[in-house]
């Protein structure tokens, strides 16, 4: 605990040093223009994306090797496999449908692609990050980026992360399918999935789909979490064709359907969670003689969410809450290498239109129902640029990159433009911001350390529900929110730095990032409203703040025993202020990691810690209250089966084996995390 | 620019065609039914005349404010009177006494000289022993004319308050009744409300520059209320109430009230607070 408190000391004195970004910034300069001047050693840090490599989630797959014992939990869902990141937290609502953060940074600061595709959830309550609408059976990797390093794919603040999809790459592979199925004891999930593709030089042709079927899981202690049940299926099939050499098509589609989901901390379930998500590409290796990788996309996906509290004993008044989130977009992007320099260039568009409802039924049936727009059918356009240098000087490499966006919103609905009219009776009917983002990244090396700094500035527009909510109910803080469609860009100003140093037997990094968000939006009571939800306590209205302040800092060590023995170890601190020092809420408490992994190719064991410490800064204002520390652990054991030409893969672990009964600072109104959990999965791929 | 002359030259001699044709429509006249969009309340036949009473929207007369349309049509030769004059006099009569309601004058519209218009506020509805009539007195062609005739006056379909007559505690019986809004939206709605005393059993004069404080709510949805309301103040001009009235979702909404003097001192109505759920004084609304 000593160390835990004395860590917190050490950042705290950072953080109060480094309250006024420019003395950061100034700092940070002086500490670049040597190593631009003396840049010789500099090694670019290739593109600073780190990758979760995500290739072990098909689990039968002739294209790419059969590495599932590289992956700790194979088909366990795309949450759990984000959550494994260093840098994702995931805001639990329940089992399905995790939200993920990003330096301590939500949906709406973050720019969450799917194969560079915008797609947009369709509930106010954020019941359906998008990542739900996607399985590990349609991906191949999921890449994330920290702040503005991740503007490639569209406007964020804290990062991004971009799904990649699973395709064939017209290798002469032929027909090849899969087989898997897997259960977890503890929610009785199954999952079954089955693939199939095809490949030659000409075209490919993958499909996969997928089912999951879980009912409530227990807390540890048997405690029955009630309402955590969830049943999907996810349907895909994506293709490729070659015109000529050099010049393909592509066009892929995703369905995936989610019925009777239990949101065990939220007062409502959800009865159908839908998403089609489509697009077809087109990719030429040149263009005009001097462009490269020249790749374009146009796209659309359409999500229907409809949440549903007919299940729910004791609800002071039923309702209805269906809503649509639809968007078109495209984007089209080439590579140019000239001497030193290698820029992306990269045009993209989409448009959305995201509409939601809500019907209250009055317990007095001669009543008429009550009906209100809670997302005034807001379509957004948006356009921009991207461009990206990554230049290497003799040895030194520095990426520039910057995106340019103009953006309209526009109510298109006159009842939902009546209805905010109630609150701001001059807001105009549609509104255009232009949003900006410039970073710069560099990265220098004396082998075997490295160093990496960053500084950069982007903004963002304030989300549908920040601008245009109408009486959203939170159940974290139990309050109503409403938007502000007055509100300003949020700006952030942010510094990173990263030192490392890497043999091939010990690796250790440290790393730190800072923002400054000038314009911070949140909620803010609003004591002269009336709540509309029955029992909530008050109500909200997005403001922007003065500003805010977040740091993140982690410590990464690796150190291989064996060739085939592994331990690793990663703690991380974070805090977020604003600017009368109080607390931002959501902040991930001090934080632990640490595993043992043994691996020779056919036999696989890992033996996992996880934990954090008692939250200290938290605010009861959101509805935080103190979550207390934790440890859990886990162990896999994984085995490869080899017959004639096929291979079976068979993975076996036990979660949380002391049974602990714990919640963590993501955990929406403190819902206990699973208990003890055995699963298993068989993975057979025929060839 | 040469190309652009002609052009402009045609547009403009098309636009002057135009416009001609538009004004020919004039000449022609046919006589369109004035009343064609309005329901027919009432046609009471006497004096060789037919007496025609409309309402824009309602199938009949409600407790509440009615907007009355009158017509006179000369049964000799089906046409209707131009400029008449014509008062009217509704009674209620109860089992133990009679009593009229607040009524406004009947005048000319501006649209058509053979329509005139007006209001009556009926406090209360008619049962099997009690009954409204309405005695109308009109002068066509120099002449006066009367004529009575019973109505049925029932409570809105809805079943909602639209009209409140309370006693006030300056011990003056008020009839208090709610004009705007009849076709209330989710938005900011103008609320229009008309206030009148109790001079005797057949008088009731407007009562001016009072203040209706207004305070919605949604008993259903925890008492629920609407920011950016606007209590209802005298526009002289309008001769009513006006105000604001914000409506956040449909559904059922109980508009509770207080009526202040010009002192404002209360005369009637309570406020509302976690231990008061409303007040005496309300209307609703369900939309």
């Amino acid at each position: 605990m000593k160390i835990i408190r004395c860590a917190h000391k050490v950042c705290l004195i950072l953080m109060a040093k480094s309250k006024p970004i420019s003395r950061l910034v100034l700092l940070l300069g002086i500490l670049l223009s040597p190593i631009y001047n003396v840049a010789q050693e500099l090694v670019l840090h290739k593109d600073s994306i780190i990758t979760i490599n995500l290739d072990e989630v098909i689990l039968i797959s002739a294209r790419k090797a059969l590495d599932y014992h590289r992956q700790p939990k194979p088909l366990s869902t795309l949450d759990e496999y984000l959550e494994s990141s260093k840098k994702v937290d995931m805001v639990k609502r329940g089992a399905y449908a995790w939200e993920p953060t990003l330096n301590n940074m939500f949906s709406e600061r973050l720019s969450v692609t799917i194969d560079g595709m915008r797609i947009f959830g369709a509930c106010t309550d954020k019941m359906d990050p998008i990542t739900s609408y996607v399985d590990v059976s349609n991906l191949s990797k999921a890449h994330i980026a920290s702040g503005q390093q991740g503007a490639e794919h569209g406007t964020t603040i804290g990062g991004a992360i971009n799904l990649e999809l699973d395709r064939g790459n017209f290798k002469e592979t032929g027909l090849y399918g899969g087989l898997e199925t897997g259960f977890e004891s503890n929610s009785q999930m199954s999952v079954v999935g089955a693939e199939l593709n095809y490949s030659d030089s000409q075209y490919y042709v993958d499909t996969d789909i997928i089912y999951r079927k879980a009912e409530n899981y227990f807390a540890g202690g048997d405690e029955e979490v009630q309402f955590s049940q969830f049943e999907k299926y996810n349907f895909s099939t994506n293709g490729g064709y070659k015109i000529t050499e050099g010049r393909a098509l592509t066009a892929s589609i995703i369905f995936d359907e989610a019925r009777d989901v239990g949101y065990p901390a939220l007062t409502m379930d959800v009865s159908l969670a839908r998403a089609i998500i489509a697009s077809i590409g087109f990719e030429q290796d040149n263009l005009w003689g001097i462009l490269n990788n020249w790749k374009s996309k146009v796209y659309f996906n359409k999500v229907t969410h409809v949440m549903d509290d007919t299940k729910r004993p004791d609800v002071p008044i039923h309702m209805d809450m269906p809503g649509w989130s639809d968007t078109y977009g495209f984007f089209s992007q080439a590579l140019l290498k000239i001497k030193k320099h290698q820029f992306l260039f990269k045009a993209d568009g989409y448009y959305n239109k995201s509409l939601a409802e809500m019907t209250m039924y009055p317990n007095d049936p001669n009543e008429l129902p009550m009906f209100m727009l809670t997302w005034p059918d807001v379509r957004t356009a948006n356009a921009g640029i991207y461009l990206e240098d990554e230049l290497s000087f003799n040895g030194s490499f520095l990426k520039i990159a910057t995106r340019m966006a103009v953006q309209n919103q526009n109510v298109a609905d006159e009842f939902g433009l009546n209805s905010l009219r109630i609150f701001y009776p001059d807001m105009e009917k549609s509104k255009t911001r232009f949003l900006k983002s410039i970073s710069g990244q560099w990265h220098k090396m004396w082998m075997p350390l490295h160093f990496n700094a960053g500084l950069s500035y982007g903004d963002r527009a304030p989300s549908v529900t920040e601008g245009y909510g109408f009486y959203l109910f939170n159940s974290f803080d139990n309050h109503d929110y409403i938007g502000d469609p007055g509100l300003v860009n949020e700006k952030s100003m942010e510094a990173n730095t990263k030192i490392s140093w890497e043999k091939s037997k010990f690796k250790v990094s440290a790393e730190a990032n800072y923002f400054h968000i000038k314009d911070y939006i949140i909620g803010e009571v609003d004591s002269s409203l009336s709540v509309m939800t029955i029992g909530a306590e008050g109500v909200k209205i997005y403001k922007n703040l003065d500003y805010a302040n977040l740091f993140n800092t982690s410590l990464d060590m690796e150190y291989a025993v064996l060739p085939e023995l592994k331990w690793s170890g990663l703690i991380s601190y974070h805090r977020g202020t604003d600017n009368n020092q109080e607390n931002i809420p959501f902040i991930s408490p001090f934080s632990y990691r640490s595993g043992l992994q043994y691996d020779n190719r056919s036999f696989s064991a890992a033996l996992r810690i996880t934990g954090a410490a008692k939250q200290v800064n938290y605010n009861p204002d959101f509805g935080e209250d103190q979550t207390q520390a934790y440890t859990v652990c886990s162990l896999t054991l994984g085995k490869t089966f080899n017959f004639n030409n096929d291979s079976m893969y068979a993975k076996f672990g036990v979660e949380n084996i002391f049974d602990e009964n714990y919640s963590t600072y993501t955990d929406w109104k403190n819902i206990p995390r699973m208990g003890r959990n055995f699963f298993l999965t068989l993975s057979y791929s025929i060839n | 620019m040469k190309t652009i002359k002609p052009f402009i030259v045609i547009f403009i001699v098309a636009l002057v065609l135009s416009s001609c044709t538009s004004d020919g429509d004039d000449s022609p006249k046919i006589e369109e039914n004035p009343m064609a969009e309005f329901n027919l309340l009432s046609n009471i036949e006497a004096n060789g005349h037919s007496l025609e009473l409309y309402s824009k929207g309602k199938k009949g007369f409600t407790t509440g404010y009615n907007e009355i349309f009158v017509r006179i049509k000369d049964n000799a030769d089906a046409s209707y009177f131009t400029d008449p004059e014509i008062s009217w006099l509704p009674v209620m009569h109860m089992t133990s006494m009679n009593h009229s309601c607040p009524k406004s004058d009947l005048s000319i519209t501006e649209e058509n000289n053979t329509v005139s218009k007006g209001y009556l506020v009926f406090q209360m509805a008619g049962n099997t022993d009690e009954f409204w009539d309405i005695t109308f007195t009109y002068i066509v062609d120099g002449q006066e004319y009367s004529l009575t005739e019973t109505i049925d006056v029932v409570a809105p379909s809805d079943g909602k308050q639209k009209v409140s007559s309370f006693m006030g505690s300056d011990d003056v019986m008020y009839v208090l009744a709610m004009v705007e809004p009849s076709d209330p939206q989710v938005a900011v709605n103008d609320i229009q409300a008309i206030l009148f005393k109790m001079e005797n059993m057949m008088s009731f004069p407007a009562v001016e520059n009072y203040t209706i404080a207004l305070d919605p709510r949604m008993p259903s949805m925890g008492n629920h209320s609407s920011p950016n309301n606007v209590d209802l103040t005298f526009d002289a001009a309008a001769k009513s109430y006006n105000g604001k009235l914000s409506l956040t979702m449909t559904g059922y909404w109980k508009l509770n009230l207080r009526l202040l003097n010009g002192n404002g001192e209360v005369l009637k109505g309570e406020e509302v607070t976690d231990e008061n759920e409303a007040s005496s004084l309300y209307f609703e609304l369900e939309f």
